[in-house]
């Protein structure tokens, strides 16, 4: 105890009691990088975007859209790692298809094409193959796009993950106006298509072997449908989302930031169905940024967002859509969020990934 | 959810929070212990709905903010030795050490795993006969027990791959340190619910006695957090000080006598230094004798020279409640999640994390 005295003495003088010096941050690929909040962000900010500094990266959105004679063409790319490849409600090929028809359509583009590059593992059982290519099949049916073209290859054993999938899309533009954070106006209402949670918990209930009462499932699905319902009902949509890793909370900030926008949302009228809130209670994760395949953000103007709703919920995959905020007029990037006590506190981006916490 | 919508329903919170202000006449300055409650006060916004007259600091009771340096680098060197396993909880993983963290450690290729419960770690011992797996034996009263059956469990089964490197805190030690620095401005606690579901009340009772201090076992969602603060705020108010309960409906007063027996038999006490704190007699567990065979600090000859810790992280002041994260002249500019300087800005549970997080800049 006397060490504590003394210490506690000369803490009154200069802060002695410290933490050590930053080490530099790491000079290696973390997991953290690919964990679609901050870090990615700031790879994609330090080394992509001045890399290849063009007008359609500028618009930091989730595809780009590019002039050809004649016509406005979303194109996009995305790539898919899941582990274990097949979980509750999907498996990485119908992730893989949906994952890059909705690229397109938070675009307002009708998906088209596709083409996807598979690297295999030596040694995956073929059976798990033509199960994930199956599946791609009908989700690309369901999806009404064409997958027109395909690579392989194969790596040694240890050398992947089983599956990896890279895809492209292309898509035409539909929408009349252009969708994309820039176009995000002060007072617009802030809209999320459905409860959210589900693909995340759905895999970490597989990886970490939770059961639960009722199973959850993966909320992997293509939302063009939805979306093109919004445009041809003639609403004003400003921007488009999909809520995919980072959850909620890192498609908001992105926003925001990219538009240099405030926003504030309301907590209680969030969705989430029970069992993510239950299994997110027990790992200590927060829902707002578990990961998604089958959601999105909608912008519109405050007067159009009762009319989209009860556009959006006439479809299956956005039957629990619901308004949760306003864009604010503040200037500062900030997504603020009403907490469900009355509070009020800033919802932040990710840093890296979530981790469980201890107690 | 039953058992959780109720301690978060605004029209309680409003309930008992006008009933603080009605009650407070003058300023009184609390410490909720655990971490856990930090975070619950952070992120529900929940200081707004007090009267100014209550200012809350935010105690030691965040695990991974307290470990040592030396222990965060002696877990590096562990997992980066070849044929070493490393298993850890979460958010050990991101903990700067002095060289780097077990996440750096993973990405330089070290065979780091994030487990939920340490005896998924013995069941990795057991499946893995040819790799030495070693579990991160971190956390308070709480985690303890668990962990301590993951050692008897693996004693019982004679599982020789298996260690633990322990770095258990307790948390009555550390509520008596703070009394008794001279800077303490703490006048009354919110003890932690969950450790005090393991170990019983009555270490606290003695305490408040002692220190003529009220301590209020407390739990972790709004309600339970401002009806600790009103019964605390109570009591200061009429001039008590006892030991209460808020959270009667997990704590009993003898506490998990199955889970202590285990904690006893694995563990005992030890002197442990706490990151910012210093040394503190007999605040923290070390395996006894007789499983002193899975302590991975003897099994694997670690040669870790010892370290100082820089001048700038204000963490110690912050864990003892004397500053506020936002006080620090680091604090979101030079130290921030992504880079954290110091530990409290590590885990969700840290004091610095939670502000930064949830937007407390003042």
């Amino acid at each position: 105890m006397q060490r504590i005295i003394s210490m506690a003495d000369e803490s009154k003088k200069e802060f002695l009691w410290s933490c050590p010096v930053p080490f530099a941050s790491s000079d290696k690929v973390l997991m953290a990088h690919g964990g679609g909040g901050k870090m990615t962000q700031q790879l994609l900010e330090s080394l992509f975007l001045p890399a290849f500094a063009n007008d359609q990266l500028a618009a930091r959105h989730d595809g780009a859209v590019v002039e050809v004679p004649g016509t406005r063409l979303a194109f996009t790319t995305d790539s898919y790692v899941v582990h274990p490849l097949i979980f509750p409600g999907g498996n990485i090929g119908d992730l893989a298809v949906n994952g890059t028809v909705n690229d397109l359509a938070m675009c307002g583009a009708r998906p088209l094409f596709l083409a996807a590059g598979f690297i295999l593992e030596e040694g995956l059982p073929l059976e798990t193959l033509e199960t994930v290519v199956r599946s791609m099949s009908v989700a690309a049916r369901r999806a009404g796009v064409t997958l027109v073209a395909g690579d392989t290859k194969v790596v040694d054993k240890g050398k992947g993950d089983g599956i990896f999938i890279s895809t492209a899309g292309v898509g035409t533009v539909e929408a009349m106006q252009p969708i994309h954070p820039a176009a995000v106006q002060p007072g617009d209402a802030i809209l999320v298509s459905g409860d959210l949670g589900s693909h995340g918990i759905a895999i970490l209930s597989v990886r970490e072997g939770l059961e639960f009462g009722s199973p959850v499932l993966s909320d992997t699905a293509p939302l063009w449908q939805p979306v093109e319902a919004l445009l041809q009902a003639g609403l004003d949509v400003h921007c488009l989302r999909d809520l995919t890793r980072g959850g909620l909370s890192s498609a908001l900030n992105e926003i925001a930031s990219a538009r240099g926008i405030g926003m504030t949302i309301e907590e209680k009228v969030i969705p989430v169905p029970e069992p993510v809130r239950g299994a997110c209670e027990v790992l200590g994760l927060d829902p707002l940024y578990v990961a998604n395949e089958g959601r999105f953000v909608v912008f519109l103007p405050d007067a159009q967002a009762e009319r989209a709703l009860e556009i959006l919920r006439s479809f299956n995959v956005c039957r629990s859509a619901a308004r949760i905020g306003t864009v604010t007029d503040g200037l500062r990037p900030i997504v603020q969020i009403r907490t469900i006590i009355g509070g009020n506190r800033v919802l932040d981006m990710l840093s890296g990934e979530q981790l469980p916490r201890i107690c | 959810m039953k058992y959780l919508e109720e301690y978060r329903d605004p029209k309680a919170v409003e309930k008992i929070a006008a009933a603080i202000r009605r009650t407070v006449t003058r300023p009184w300055t609390l410490m909720e212990v655990c971490g856990g409650q930090t975070h619950t006060i952070v992120k529900t916004g929940l200081e707004a709905l007090l009267p100014s007259e209550i200012t809350l600091i935010h105690g030691p009771g965040c695990p991974v903010c307290v470990t040592p340096l030396e222990l965060i680098d002696k877990a590096i060197a562990l997992a980066t030795k070849p044929g070493v396993t490393f298993c850890s909880f979460g958010d050990m993983l991101r903990v700067p050490g002095s060289r780097g963290s077990l996440f750096a450690a993973k990405a330089e290729g070290a065979d780091v795993r994030i487990v939920y419960s340490p005896l998924d770690a013995v069941k990795l011992a057991q499946a893995n006969p040819k790799r030495q797996v070693v579990f991160f034996s971190v956390g308070f009263e709480t985690t303890a027990p668990a962990n301590a059956m993951a050692v008897w469990e693996a004693a019982r089964l004679g599982i020789a791959n298996f260690s633990v490197l322990v770095a258990h805190v307790l948390v009555p030690p550390a509520l008596r340190a703070i009394l008794e620095s001279p800077g303490c401005q703490v006048k009354a606690f919110l003890a932690p619910g969950h450790v005090c579901t393991v170990t019983g009340v009555e270490e606290y009772r003695e305490i408040s006695l002692t220190y003529g201090v009220p301590i209020v076992v407390t739990g972790f969602e709004p309600v339970d957090l401002l009806e600790g603060i009103r019964m605390a705020v109570s009591q200061l108010e009429s001039g008590r000080a006892e030991l209460e309960s808020q959270y009667s409906r997990v704590v009993r007063r003898e506490g998990n006598q199955h889970a202590l027996r285990l904690m006893k038999e694995v563990f005992e006490t030890s002197p442990r230094v706490w990151r910012g704190i210093g040394m503190i007699p007999a605040s923290g567990l070390c395996l006894r004798p007789a499983f002193a065979s899975f302590d991975a600090e003897t099994r694997f000859a670690l040669d870790i020279a010892p370290v100082s810790e820089s001048k700038e992280c204000i963490a110690g002041l912050v864990l003892q409640g004397l500053r506020k994260p936002y006080e620090c002249p680091a604090f979101a500019v030079r130290c921030t999640p992504e880079n954290p300087l110091g530990a409290p800005m590590v885990s969700s549970e840290g004091a610095c994390a939670a502000y930064y997080l949830y937007g407390r800049r003042e």
